[in-house]
């Protein structure tokens, strides 16, 4: 069965869950207690789709995302574009990105449109967009509509789901879709011009004594 | 930001972006703050084309036949890494390969009399190459063979040349090797840029030649790679590798005071605000009265419609053009890569000449390189002052990167960089200190 490798990038304020969503896909399991600052490198997994399968690499934003300064909510929206530190190398590459907003919180839904935007400049062209709406077991504090979300979502061509990573919701079903979405991979035959990955040198012979 | 950090960087290019790895690898609160929108400092590629004919103040926009200004990343520093080199042994041990890929850079090639050769580095090579008449193929056969073979640590790997004492001139003598085999050799694989090495014990000369043909061999073609989308992606790619060990990031911030107490920094006020550390690293921008100039760097980016002549149509390669076939003192550079690295529109090739500056005139010195590149579709030109750190930072615990010079690969920076390692925690570098400390990766390998 063919193997592709497919990078998706996690976007979305601090503190939406971006780390539990993927922690929740790659291991099962959720901590509410995950470590706001230190990031994972790389998250994998291997998932079937037809006859192919998806192995995802998922791109945490190791904290590059935060903007600084800001206690205030408003500033913080502000000062949004300011000190995000993102780098471009970041999207680079990515078949899909997933942007993360928390229901509970309007203005991480806000905040959405400007992380498209980002996208849009930064991303690769034909990148798959998925925005998930997290923390949907908490109904009792909502502030986000999910009609109002869906309609966006729509508006902009992007899948989208209500999730919650704490009790395993459309977590799976975000990355099934993502894999449907993605255009197969005849239709986007790699170009000749791909680089390779440094590894280390096999152990050198030793050399002969005398 | 009112915090104390152990460590606080200033510019996010490459020197300073591996420092701030290392440092919070092992367990260091780092801050790291660049003036600039975007990563890279000097170490930047500059995106989209826009924004080079800005910063160049080229007047207008970037013509239609430029194509999609997006699909430009100009390095404003041409260099390239050598496959065996350091800067490959910290992207291994750092894991940040991960994060990039490479091509090979398809030619190396040496200027010889008007006309460019390919430099010949194995024996196939040389006994193949125009460059030699055949008894001088046979003795630069036997030098390589002695140079593969010698060892620092192996004195019976020595025959008779004592590598701390022999001047390499001498061993070019040993061996019986005419004028243009040593030219090619100290300047084309020893890769130094004038001849005051040929006066030097040469210990240092042999291991350059051994570095040279090692990384030949790891890939063939050349000895150099190239990151896909530019040399910028090398302190992103360090930057993330910080993050993840809780580095904080901050680009766009202006910084306007250095604070020093008693002789020693305390901390970086920014936008009013004081954030307080116990060492600064910063590249010499941020410190304009602790660095003093060392000489002066002239680079022309080129943008040109086709490969450069008799190099068989590669897209990418590097021609050295050596001291003495201009009469100068040291050597012309010319680094070429292409659309094929992504870093420039289809069918469009970025040629990057690179000297040091001996005249008042520079841009005269390079016109030998710009012969060869012929047509040029737009030029940009850049003078800039190598700079260095009065002090080694001992006292007053503020830590310099040198201005990145006219050499065409990483080796010097990575000098830099163990020695201000050195400087800051007062032990010896260890590549086995840049390895990541727990497990990060996550899911199936």
């Amino acid at each position: 069965m063919a193997l592709r490798e497919l990078k998706v990038c996690l976007l979305g304020d601090t503190g939406v869950g971006k780390s539990s969503i993927v922690w929740r896909f790659v291991e099962d399991s959720f901590d509410p207690n995950i470590n706001p600052t230190i990031g994972a490198s790389f998250m994998t997994k291997t998932v079937q789709y037809q006859n192919e399968l998806h192995k995802f690499l998922i791109w945490d934003t190791a904290g590059q995302e935060r903007p600084y300064f800001c206690t205030d909510k408003e500033e913080q929206i502000l000062y949004h574009y300011r000190f995000r530190a993102l780098a471009p190398m970041y999207y680079r590459g990515s078949a899909a990105a997933i942007i993360v907003y928390d229901i509970t919180k309007e203005e991480t839904f806000s905040t959405l449109k400007n992380w498209v935007k980002e996208l849009r400049q930064h991303g690769p062209p034909n990148i798959v967009v998925a925005i998930a709406g997290n923390k949907c077991d908490l109904i009792d504090v909502r502030e986000v509509m999910e009609r109002d979300a869906k309609d966006y979502a729509d508006s902009i061509h992007a899948i989208f789901v209500e999730t919650s990573a704490k009790n395993a919701i459309n977590i799976n079903e975000l990355f099934i879709e993502i894999s449907r979405r993605i255009p197969s991979a005849d239709a986007n035959p790699p170009s000749g011009g791909k680089g390779f990955k440094l590894r280390r040198q096999p152990s050198e012979p030793q050399r002969s004594c005398c | 930001m009112n915090e104390e950090y152990d460590v606080i960087v200033l510019g996010t290019g490459l020197t300073e972006c591996i420092l701030s790895g290392i440092m919070s690898v092992n367990g260091k609160k780092v801050l790291h703050m660049d003036r600039n929108p975007y990563y890279g400092g000097e170490s930047a590629s500059i995106t989209p084309l826009d924004d080079l004919y800005k910063r160049f103040k080229i007047p207008g926009a970037p013509p239609a036949s430029m194509g999609r200004g997006r699909d430009w990343n100009v390095d404003l520093i041409p260099k390239f890494l050598m496959a065996n080199g350091q800067l490959v042994k910290m992207l291994l041990y750092t894991e940040v390969t991960r994060y990039l890929d490479f091509k090979v850079t398809e030619g190396s090639f040496v200027y010889k009399g008007g006309k460019i050769y390919k430099v010949p580095s194995t024996e196939a090579e040389a006994l193949a190459s125009s460059l030699m008449g055949l008894f001088e193929k046979r003795r630069f056969r036997k030098f390589l063979v002695y140079v593969a073979n010698f060892d620092e640590k192996d004195p019976r790997t020595f025959e008779g040349i004592d590598p701390k004492k022999t001047a390499m001139r001498e061993v070019y003598k040993k061996f019986d090797l005419g004028q243009d085999v040593i030219d090619f050799t100290g300047h084309a694989l020893a890769l130094y840029r004038t001849d005051d090495y040929l006066d030097q014990p040469c210990c240092e000369t042999i291991n350059r030649i051994k570095l040279y043909s090692e990384s030949l061999a790891r890939y063939g073609k050349s000895p150099y790679l190239y990151p896909l989308y530019g040399l910028g992606e090398l302190p992103q790619g360090f930057a993330r590798l910080s993050a993840i060990y809780g580095g904080t990031y901050m680009l766009n911030k202006p910084i306007e005071e250095i604070i020093v107490q008693n002789g020693k920094v305390i901390g970086v006020k920014s936008e009013g605000e004081v954030a307080r550390c116990k060492q600064l690293i910063c590249d010499p921008s941020y410190v304009k009265d602790r660095v003093e100039k060392v000489g002066q760097v002239i680079r022309v980016i080129c943008i040109l419609s086709h490969p450069i002549k008799n190099t068989n149509d590669a897209n990418s390669c590097q021609i050295i053009i050596p001291q003495n076939q201009v009469n100068r003192k040291s050597d012309i550079y010319v680094c070429m890569i292409s659309s094929a690295h992504n870093v420039a529109a289809q069918g469009k090739y970025i040629a990057i000449v690179s000297t040091t500056v001996e005249t008042k005139e520079p841009e005269k010195e390079i016109r030998p390189a710009l012969e060869l590149l012929e047509p040029i579709e737009q030029k940009f030109v850049s003078i800039s002052d190598l700079l260095v750190p009065k002090d080694l930072g001992t006292e007053s615990q503020i830590f310099i990167s040198r201005t990145y010079d006219a050499t065409t690969h990483f080796e010097t920076t990575c000098d830099d960089i163990k020695d201000i390692y050195k400087r800051m925690t007062g032990s010896e570098f260890d590549f086995e200190e840049m390895k990541r400390k727990k497990n990060d990766i996550y899911g199936e390998d």
